[in-house]
């Protein structure tokens, strides 16, 4: 069974005005349970609103949204549900902060979903833990902690809901570097600890190759590409043609390249070009 | 679905009326106002109307804009019009008598009468609001009330505060749009339940909204101060207000349906 599987879906603004566009145009992807999934795509390509809807907060013009099998518009799905099944958490997330501590903050989702006070309890402090909150926090008014920090307390506030699949908008935008690598840092864990699909929007070539299993492309509000990671930045120079970037050390690959140095066309990590570049010395030396 | 919302109906244009000076058009509305009000008859009325309908037609404004400023207004030029149907009484015999309800002919013409001027009234008040930009009005007004500084009224700081808030109505909206996604996103109800239960569901809504809006008054303030701004105290402005021989011909033409009503008025008294 798929996590997540959209079908067609397609998504206008403003029909039957003359202002009428297709943010999300007949996309069908399937993401399987498990995945961490980057989506990647240029300002405006329709990434925000399309993962909009897979929890239903924007209506599709057409085509089907299945969460965990089950089509999110059918009659018999509580959209309540489907809201606690996918986790969403947003661009700026920390802009949704509103409780007087940072412990009720976290809860407000479970106490959403009608649990009991002992499991939201539970639940509050595991979310605490894997966001890497410390205890001595949880009473302290969200509105005083820092950037780096409120942006992980809205994280925990979405995973207290133990979701089955975490869609995440730019988790690490606007942080400084110790906060990004922190918060990417943290979901990473937490993916591989709880088996959580996820799904990463993210500007930050660095970020998708070094986190995702698979890329999503977008581009113009249609599916560009749904592969595994590895094949997505292999094709470089598509990537730059729609507008996209590719890792800096992409990059300097092909710069070697032009220049008559071939390190090879797969080169998106730091530690295999420099495993490349090594063994050109060396057999350089060795010559 | 808060996008939808249009604040401060402006559509950009070039025509007569949009060059015109805006404080010009300003008291050129209020002066229009006072002529659909000293009208008394329906020749006048008409000099009236043709005039505001010409007015719409150099403007460049589709004659649909006419209508969409009506429709909000409508129960209103409804209710005015059915109370002249029924209650205006006439001296000839009743056109229609059933049981409590007499309808005379004087009912008939009145009714017609303030429909056509209510018409008038607001579909002239919308031209201004159509061919002016926000910001351009807020700084006529503040020209328009100068003369009150002589007693202490502080002008430019209330125009500047219009600015402000006209300014930021759109980033607001946007901002609460997204605030209620991601409380949604955790599970917030705000559709069910009584009066009680969604005055408390907005609570997660309000708070992140004026902490968000309290953090960007301070910014603004902050950048303000930064470029020494320290109130209208000798600033100039950006636009310079300054009367064409446009605003004159206009103006001169509006005088001209003044005195025609106003003689009118004495005429078929």
């Amino acid at each position: 069974m798929n996590a997540v599987e959209t079908k067609k879906l397609t998504y206008k603004y403003s029909v039957g005005t003359p202002f009428e566009t297709t943010a999300v145009d007949n996309v069908s992807v399937s993401v399987e349970l498990g995945e961490f999934v980057g989506v990647i795509g240029h300002t405006g390509s329709g990434k925000s609103t399309f993962i909009q809807h897979l929890n239903g907060l924007l209506k599709q013009t057409s085509g089907e949204v299945y969460i965990n099998g089950r089509n999110i518009r059918s009659k018999d799905v509580d959209i309540k549900e489907i809201r606690f099944e996918a986790g969403l958490v947003f661009q700026y997330s920390e802009y949704q902060l509103f409780e007087e501590t940072v412990y009720k903050d976290i809860a407000y989702g479970p106490k959403n979903m009608g649990l009991s006070k002992e499991e939201i309890d539970k639940r509050v402090l595991k979310a605490a833990d894997e966001m890497g909150i410390g205890r001595e926090l949880l009473d302290r008014s969200p509105f005083d902690l820092s950037g780096g920090q409120k942006r992980r307390v809205a994280l925990a506030g979405v995973i207290a809901m133990e979701p089955k699949i975490l869609i995440l908008d730019e988790p690490a935008a606007g942080l400084d570097p110790s906060g990004r690598d922190k918060v990417l840092e943290k979901i990473s864990e937490y993916h591989k600890k709880s088996g959580t699909t996820i799904l990463l929007v993210s500007h930050s070539m660095e970020d998708i190759v070094k986190y995702a299993d698979k890329v999503l492309v977008m581009n113009r509000g249609q599916l560009f590409c749904y592969e595994n990671t590895d094949k997505v930045f292999s094709m470089a120079k598509e990537l730059q043609m729609i507008g996209l970037d590719v890792p800096q050390i992409t990059k300097l690959a092909q710069l070697l390249f032009e220049n008559g140095i071939d390190i090879g066309q797969d080169i998106y990590t730091v530690e295999r070009a420099k495993e490349r570049i090594m063994k050109i010395i060396k057999g350089k030396t060795n010559a | 679905m808060l996008k939808d919302i249009t604040i401060g109906q402006y559509f950009p244009g070039n025509s007569v009326i949009h060059r015109m000076d805006s404080r010009f058009k300003i008291v050129l509305d209020i002066l229009y106002v006072v002529i659909l009000f000293l009208a008394n008859n329906f020749i006048s009325l008409a000099v009236a109307g043709i005039f505001i309908f010409m007015a719409y037609g150099v403007s460049e404004i589709k004659p649909v804009m006419m209508f969409k400023s009506l429709k909000p207004l409508l129960p209103l030029i409804l209710f005015t019009a059915a109370l002249n149907l029924f209650f205006v009484k006439g001296t000839d015999e009743p056109l229609v008598s059933w049981w409590i309800i007499n309808i005379y002919q004087e009912g008939i013409s009145t009714a017609v009468f303030m429909i056509v001027r209510i018409i008038c009234l607001i579909v002239g008040m919308s031209l201004l609001t159509y061919t002016t930009s926000p910001i351009v009005l807020t700084d006529a007004i503040e020209r328009l009330l100068s003369p009150l500084k002589k007693i202490k009224l502080p002008v430019h700081e209330l125009a500047m505060m219009m600015t402000i808030a006209l300014r930021f109505i759109p980033t607001l909206i946007e901002e609460t749009d997204k605030i209620m996604s991601a409380q949604k996103a955790r599970g917030a109800d705000l559709d069910t339940g009584g009066l009680m239960k969604r005055a408390k569901a907005l609570v997660p809504i309000l708070i992140p909204l004026f902490v968000s809006a309290f953090k960007r008054a301070n910014e603004l303030a902050m950048a303000m101060e930064c470029r020494c701004y320290r109130g209208g105290e000798g600033r100039t402005k950006l636009r310079q207000l300054k009367a064409q021989p446009i605003d004159y011909i206009i103006s001169l033409l509006m005088i001209t349906v003044l005195g025609f009503v106003i003689v009118d008025n004495i005429v078929f008294v």
